[in-house]
């Protein structure tokens, strides 16, 4: 085991992958030279050249439906968005081409692509630098959703979402790419529509994701300690979602707190909920509760912000209402 | 005493070429008539754009191509499909929702593929096939390939962001793509004058410091010596070209739509028929003693025929399997 960081856990994993497959490119904003805006991309033109690492104009449709059709063609372009904010520029191209080209074509027609990059609040971003657009891709059938949120499943499901024949969303957290962590040596792939339980419980199921991860882990821990034992369930797919792990858990818990950073309405926890209501409704003993990011544009103030994002703290308190602990 | 037989040969071999340009564009004009009976009758649906009057474009544009090229265009796509080798059966069965449709019956009109003749869809959101399309000539610089890139696009296209978007990118990379603007004057009712500041799509080039140029798109001689300039460069110096293609449309943006009374007159279509370009040629080849009358009857019987043979395999088809509808969602 070796302890990286998120971000040089994908940055191996770009690399391996270069390495293994002459097909797979690189391409979108300051990727070669600069180096990527979040150094993600770091060393890669050095090694791969400005023909696999290729920098592009501020131009996101143009570049996203440019990896599209590279994609058609029999390239496996990962396309890096310097934030999912930017993406809204591409979507049309990630919805209207990528997503569909199969379907529409018969099944004539396969897109190998990744569209990667960190989505979500950083610290003091405001408005339109600070959101999770999760539940926006994992809508639309004919794409693939991860979002990892440690360094193993970043760089296992990176490699996997690669390996792909499908167009697959990979959203990471600026946040997260500082954060460390084991990383298995070797070839290490994390298969795609697998969540991952991150911690065993009996008492009370906490779904979680991406950037959440963390926040459900200390909460889990700080309930630990007044006899609560959490069983925290990491999604890291939102697209397939792994029901079948969260109904497993639920049926032993009876007890479930589903954790996001978006916005609440129509999010990803509504989905989780949705499932587990369908398949486990017999085996709950509360109202499923959901901690989500406020249903606000993001304020630029620092404690504003702070209220507005989940924390261990609105964790532990959903936990303690649906165990009636309060 | 070899010159004369090269000369005859050459002179036979462009007769074939002529009479294999005005039998293509027949061909599309025979289909696009009968794709709107069907239409009428309720055996076609949805959305479904007719490329009658514009036949020139693309019959002038896609037989230089190799077979390795690749052809990306619009929603109104049934001429390139016909032209590039799909047969007129599976186009057919494709505007009917057939299992035997070159989409399987999940495009439709709008979205024709054939991934085997690199034909690489017909594309609903206007001006969503141009980054598709340099996305290709990317894929083909990538590998060191000496293939092509043909873009068809209409000119409400050309305001698009993607349209400059890729312009720029499509200079910055060198990638062998032949930028195809076929313009009929009309973005569905809006003309040109009233969308675009300049009526010279050719002049956006410069911009990018792309190769451009106009072309009498009713004339397929015309566009075909143009595409193929255009081609050469894109092949051998991996450069692309903007082509304002000036076509004209006979009938409506789509079938709802009437051909004339809204936005645009009669006397004016009427006028714009003068430059038909089966006429235009067909005339040319009486002139020059190329093709007689009962020479033309023939192969209109003939297309005519292909069309009624389409149209008959296609009401005979079977619709896709019921659980078709969740095959090809994903890729394994």
């Amino acid at each position: 085991m070796e302890t990286l960081t998120y971000r040089d856990a994908l940055n191996q994993a770009l690399r391996e992958e270069m390495d293994r497959d002459d097909r797979v490119f690189l391409m979108g904003e300051e990727v070669g030279v600069y180096q990527g805006a979040y150094k993600v991309s770091k060393g890669l033109l050095e090694a791969f050249g400005a023909q696999r690492v290729v920098d592009t104009p501020i131009a996101e449709l143009g570049f996203a439906g440019i990896g599209v059709g590279a994609a058609m063609t029999g390239l496996r372009p990962v396309v890096e968005f310097m934030t999912w904010n930017f993406a809204l520029l591409a979507i049309d191209q990630v919805v209207n081409s990528a997503a569909k080209m199969l379907s529409m074509s018969g099944g004539q027609i396969t897109v190998p692509i990744v569209f990667r990059g960190p989505g979500g609040a950083a610290l003091q971003l405001a408005a339109q630098h600070s959101q999770a657009f999760e539940s926006w891709y994992a809508h639309i059938p004919g794409l693939k959703v991860v979002a990892p949120g440690t360094p193993a499943d970043a760089k296992g499901l990176l490699k996997a979402a690669i390996r792909d024949n499908n167009p697959v969303i990979v959203l990471e957290g600026e946040m997260l790419y500082n954060r460390k962590g084991e990383v298995p040596d070797g070839e290490h792939l994390v298969p795609i529509g697998a969540a991952d339980r991150k911690r065993e419980g009996t008492d009370v199921t906490i779904v979680c994701h991406s950037k959440t991860v963390a926040p459900a882990l200390k909460a889990a821990e700080q309930l630990a300690g007044d006899g609560i034992s959490a069983d925290v369930i990491d999604l890291r797919t939102l697209r397939p979602l792994d029901t079948g792990t969260l109904v497993e858990s639920v049926v032993r818990t009876n007890r479930c707190v589903v954790v996001e950073e978006g916005w609440p309405r129509y999010g990803i926890g509504a989905q989780v909920v949705d499932d587990i209501q369908r398949e486990a409704f017999d085996h709950l003993d509360a109202p499923i509760l959901r901690v989500t990011g406020a249903d606000v544009p993001m304020p630029y103030n620092k404690q504003l912000e702070r209220s507005a994002k989940p924390n261990p703290a609105r964790i532990v308190e959903a936990v303690r209402q649906v165990t009636y602990t309060a | 005493m070899t010159q004369p037989t090269t000369a005859a040969a050459l002179e036979h071999s462009q007769r074939d070429f002529y009479r294999t340009c005005l039998r293509e564009m027949l061909r599309i004009r025979r289909f696009e008539e009968r794709a709107a009976e069907a239409y009428a009758l309720g055996q076609v649906g949805g959305f479904c754009h007719l490329y009658i009057g514009q036949e020139a474009v693309a019959v002038g544009a896609i037989l230089p191509l190799r077979h390795d090229d690749y052809v990306v265009c619009s929603y109104r796509d049934h001429g390139h499909a016909l032209t590039r080798g799909i047969p007129a059966r599976a186009v057919m069965a494709e505007l009917f929702g057939k299992a035997t449709g070159c989409s399987g019956g999940k495009g439709g009109s709008m979205h024709l593929f054939d991934r085997e003749r690199h034909f690489m869809g017909g594309h609903g959101i206007v001006g969503g096939q141009i980054p598709l399309a340099a996305g290709m000539g990317f894929s083909i610089k990538y590998r060191g390939g000496d293939q092509v890139v043909l873009c068809f696009f209409g000119d409400a296209a050309a305001n698009i962001g993607a349209f400059h978007e890729v312009l720029n990118m499509a200079l910055l990379w060198q990638l062998p793509v032949v930028f195809i603007c076929e313009n009929n004057r009309y973005g569905m009712g809006t003309a040109l004058t009233r969308s675009s500041t300049t009526q010279q799509i050719a002049s956006r080039a410069c911009a990018y410091d792309m190769t451009a140029a106009e072309v009498d798109g009713m004339d397929v001689l015309t566009v075909h010596a143009a595409v193929t300039a255009a081609i050469a460069r894109a092949r051998a110096d991996s450069r692309p070209t903007l082509l304002d293609v000036q076509t004209y449309r006979y009938v409506g943006h789509s079938m709802s739509d009437p051909v004339a009374g809204v936005y645009r007159t009669a006397e004016e279509v009427e006028e714009q028929k003068v430059r038909d370009p089966i006429a235009t040629l067909r005339g040319r080849l009486e002139e020059e003693n190329l093709l007689t009358s009962d020479d033309l009857q023939a192969m209109d019987r003939e297309v005519r025929a292909e069309v009624e043979d389409a149209v008959a395999f296609a009401e005979s088809s079977d619709d896709p399997e019921p659980d078709a509808l969740y095959r090809d969602v994903y890729a394994d």
